[in-house]
């Protein structure tokens, strides 16, 4: 652990953003995980992403769960909300808070201890209401803090460090993602930030549940010869289906790539995601062909990155409740109370 | 690229931005660093050994380190280098058992100096612990040079050089003071095996207008001036003076004419304020004195009444530049500006002067007048003659001297012992790994976020009314400390092995600078553009590692980096480390090796 805090003074050509922020204003305290840990690539590339992208620190929230990676809030976004909830219970926290105050931008950072044993009841449910955030696991495969026993993500046949081979089937939260009606699914790798920053953009951008699943070796229990989450194996196995850059809306769109190659996305919010696609016939606006891609490249060993489902016109939890604009928080008196007569006309349409 | 050679040691010389900008390269990070654990006389050691007035320096070095610092790059001020030396001599305590002793044993070799200035102390100090007959001569009756005769000592206190100029007496040289040599020929054809010509640029420009010579009794050269003040036959000044030069030696007019009766005292110059050849800091000393500094004053008459001088005219001038980025200055066309005055200090500049040495002894001038003098050896055209300091090329500052008397007494030696002089003996380097323990390192890597202190003044009533008081007080041990901990320790190198890095980007990520970026491979115009952050000052080097497992390298932009070792402390491998590089000029007859121990 670093003891030190991480020095303040920054090179002296470090760029602001719309906002007036340097990138370093979008960080948090300095890690206490241990030094290499992919999970700080990721608040790496959280801190890009919401720099790039103008985000006004103050209006994000950020929420987790318990594990390395639900300690990670710490070190990024130190001047946005946050919540630490219980093991596996970030979701439903995210969810009230999104209830209560659909204004913030959502961020739920999890594990796959945290989302695919404890959670995923949770993690499960708030895919499939639709919540407006970003939903981001940072998957090693092992329970680091507990010292490296296989987790729920882990895959069958990867060898431990103490040598032993997990004879359990893997939960593919991609897949679930998937079926249980996500509208944006991406996976990633903490060693590229290449792709994951764009990918965290448009997950930003997203209005709907957005989920990234992101391998994050453990450095200290899971990167070793016989694992398949090792930076070595990862890269080995990397099967990326396209690779993204986000255009916000007021920027130029140009497409320089062969015919063919580029596929254009307009989000709701007017922000354009590019696909330089490496598979052509890959269709990541199709459910079903996106779950059956994905399932014969794992089976063939690949590891498939990228984003791999969208749906540019997401319908979320708010739409599907109906609830007011105004985020519930904000309502005054008068709104929340309208009185008698609004209470007589009420009832008159229930007669 | 290639990957970077770290073996060559000039590599990691220049990332330590101070010592390579020092002329005699003293390791200033790592006197900084004893200081922060107040080991004053350690520190003081490190300095002596390599720019050998540590005291001295410490209050007047022009500070070619300070414009270097890195700090000033990432902040707004450079570390205070050059008043932290002086913190270490202010509070080394006694040192004299530290020093060489006087040899008990001569080696046969015997060697003149013509005069006894920073340039042939230094030699001095450097030959004499070798047994070498050492016979100093000079035309003052004290030793010193310069430093005694022109420097005041409300700048330099006659107590400090007395110390650091006996230290060199005391290892046995023979002081002929008060000896002028007036003739090279008659000292050859005495029995010196080499002889060093150390006797300075002594003679200050004129200025030849009208007027001068009438005038002449209130008309003085600047430092002949200030030499006569240093030796107390001067006491008094008129209350109005004008001081013409822009220099340091204009500087040390003003303020010493403040401090003997001038009331109205102020510089004009004929250039831009901007571009006066004085340190900010001088003119900040002097604009804080009351005395103020005119410019685009182009000098043109002494003005003179019943055989008394009344003042002078000027004409205002402004620069105006050619295509080529040439100056000219060109009268604005304004009315001559007449000021009046009881005295003028004249400081437009000194030069050489050597009527002392004949033409005929096998040493050649050049077309200035100069001799003609090798720059890395300093031997003239006569092999038994070396200079050094002012008298080899000119005009420079003590430091420079001292940096010329280094490379001297190394040729002196080796011509004396039979070795060819072009032969240059390498440095001694060290690199230690600084690792203690899992995040432990044996340096401060803390990185202090204060802002340039300040070295506190006297009282500037109390200051003007004695010319031997000094004005600067120097740093107490508080200041000393908090300024030290500003030092970025750009001595204790990032060394990456590529064969150890898993290219987690841990080290990317927590570099508080972005110096570190790992990308594809291409030339160094081409990658200077693609780093984290871009990599424009070209005078400081790219750290290019060999090519990593993904194909990739690592580059390293050395400009910004704080030294803070945090890259090494996020890296779960080792591939980084922080390791202290310590660079020992080479000095005449001791090894490095050698020479570095008897610092420690």
């Amino acid at each position: 652990m670093t003891f030190i805090a991480k020095p303040k003074l920054h090179h002296p050509e470090l760029h602001k953003n719309s906002l007036g922020y340097t990138r370093r204003d979008y960080e948090g305290a300095i890690s206490t995980l241990c030094a290499g840990c992919g999970h700080d690539s990721i608040s790496a590339a959280i801190v890009r992403a919401c720099f790039e992208l103008d985000l006004p620190p103050h209006r994000i929230a950020k929420l987790s769960g318990i594990g390395c990676s639900s300690k990670t809030p710490t070190y990024f976004l130190g001047a946005s909300h946050g919540f630490n909830s219980v093991h596996g219970r970030m979701p439903s926290v995210l969810t009230g808070a999104n209830l209560a105050n659909r204004d913030l931008i959502y961020l739920g950072v999890s594990g796959d201890g945290d989302s695919a044993s404890i959670g995923l009841g949770q993690f499960a449910h708030s895919m499939r209401r639709g919540v407006n955030m970003v939903y981001i696991v940072e998957n090693n495969g092992v329970y680091g803090l507990t010292k490296g026993q296989f987790s729920a993500t882990s895959d069958k046949g990867a060898k431990s460090k103490r040598g032993v081979i997990n004879s359990e089937e893997a939960i593919d939260l991609v897949g679930m993602a998937l079926q249980l009606g996500a509208t944006f699914v991406a996976r990633s790798f903490s060693g590229d930030k290449a792709q994951l920053v764009p990918l965290i953009e448009a997950a930003l951008k997203h209005e709907g549940a957005a989920f990234i699943d992101c391998l994050s070796p453990c450095v200290a229990f899971n990167n070793h010869e016989g694992s398949t989450k090792s930076f070595d194996y990862v890269r080995e196995h990397n099967a990326a289906v396209n690779f993204l850059d986000v255009i916000s809306a007021r920027e130029e769109i140009t497409v320089d790539y062969a015919p063919g190659s580029v596929e254009m996305v307009t989000q709701h919010d007017g922000s354009t995601l590019r696909l330089r696609k490496l598979h052509t016939d890959y269709d990541m606006h199709d459910r079903v062909s996106a779950l059956t891609y994905m399932q014969e490249r794992q089976a063939a060993g690949e590891i498939v990155t990228g984003l791999l489902y969208v749906d540019p016109n997401p319908r979320d939890l708010h739409g599907h409740l109906k609830t007011s604009d105004i985020p519930l928080n904000a309502l005054q008196e008068d709104a929340l109370v309208p009185g008698a007569s609004a209470l007589a006309k009420i009832n008159a349409g229930l007669r | 690229m290639q990957p970077t050679d770290i073996k060559d040691p000039d590599y990691f010389h220049k990332v330590v931005d101070c010592q390579w900008a020092c002329p005699a390269h003293t390791p200033v990070p790592e006197y900084i660093r004893l200081i922060s654990a107040g080991r004053y006389a350690d520190a003081f050691m490190v300095n002596w050994k390599s720019n050998v007035f540590p005291g001295i320096l410490g209050r007047t070095c022009d500070r070619p380190c300070e414009p270097a610092c890195r700090r000033g790059r990432v902040e707004e001020e450079p570390v205070a280098i050059c008043r932290l030396k002086r913190v270490a001599a202010d509070y080394k305590g006694d040192v004299s058992d530290r020093m060489p002793p006087a040899p008990t044993t001569r080696n046969g070799k015997k060697i003149a100096f013509v005069g006894a200035g920073p340039a042939a102390l230094t030699v001095a100090r450097d030959l004499a612990p070798m047994g070498y007959h050492l016979v100093i001569y000079d035309g003052d009756t004290r030793a010193g040079g310069m430093i005694r005769s022109q420097i005041p000592k409300f700048r330099l206190p006659e107590e400090v050089i007395d110390e650091e100029v006996g230290f060199i007496t005391a290892m046995g040289p023979e002081m002929r003071l008060g000896q002028r040599v007036d003739s090279l020929k008659s000292l050859l054809e005495e029995d010196y095996d080499a002889i060093f010509v150390g006797s300075g640029a002594p003679r200050g420009r004129d200025l030849d207008l009208p007027g001068r010579q009438e005038g002449a009794a209130n008309i003085h050269i600047g430092i002949d001036w200030l030499s006569s003040v240093s030796f107390g036959h001067i006491t008094k000044i008129g209350r109005r003076v004008i001081v013409l030069g822009g220099g340091n030696t204009a500087m040390d007019c003003c303020r010493s004419s403040r401090r003997l009766g001038g009331e109205d005292v102020k510089v004009i110059v004929r250039s831009g304020f901007e571009e006066m050849k004085a340190s900010p800091w001088e003119k900040e000393d002097a604009i804080g004195e009351d005395i103020p500094i005119l410019n685009f004053l182009v000098p043109k008459e002494f003005k003179h009444q019943d055989g008394k001088l009344i003042g002078m005219t000027f004409e205002k001038v402004h620069a105006e530049y050619d295509a080529k980025g040439r100056r000219r200055l060109v009268p604005t066309g304004e009315p001559e500006h007449f000021f009046e005055c009881d005295d003028v200090l004249v400081a437009v500049g000194q030069e050489n002067a050597f009527p002392w040495i004949e033409r005929d002894i096998g040493l050649e001038f050049n077309e200035w007048a100069m001799p003609v003098v090798n720059e890395i050896t300093f031997q003239s055209t006569n092999p038994r003659v070396f200079f050094g300091g002012d008298a080899a090329f000119g005009p420079k500052n003590i430091i420079w001297a001292v940096a010329h008397g280094h490379q001297a007494a190394i040729s002196i030696h080796q011509f004396c012992q039979g070795t060819d002089v072009n032969d240059r003996p390498p440095p001694m380097v060290t690199l230690v790994s600084q690792k203690m323990g899992i995040h432990e390192w044996s340096y401060d890597n803390g990185i202090s976020l204060d802002l340039r202190f300040k070295v506190p003044h006297r009282d500037k009533v109390t200051a003007l009314k004695d010319i031997k008081s000094e004005v600067e007080l120097g740093f107490d041990l508080k200041l000393a400390f908090a300024e030290a901990q500003r030092c970025l320790n750009c001595d204790v190198q990032t060394i990456f092995s590529d064969k150890l890095c898993i290219e987690c980007d841990a080290c990317v990520d927590i570099c508080p600078v972005d110096c570190i970026s790992f990308i594809d491979n291409g030339d160094e115009a081409d990658i200077r553009t693609r780093l984290m952050a871009p990599a424009h000052n070209l005078d400081q080097a790219l750290y290019v590692s060999g090519e990593l497992k993904t194909g990739r390298i690592m580059a390293k932009d050395e400009d910004v980096c704080l030294h803070c070792g945090l890259c090494a402390e996020r890296c779960p491998t080792g591939a980084w480390d922080m390791e202290s590089f310590l660079i020992d000029v080479a000095q005449a007859g001791m090894s490095g090796a050698e020479k570095a121990c008897c610092s420690k």
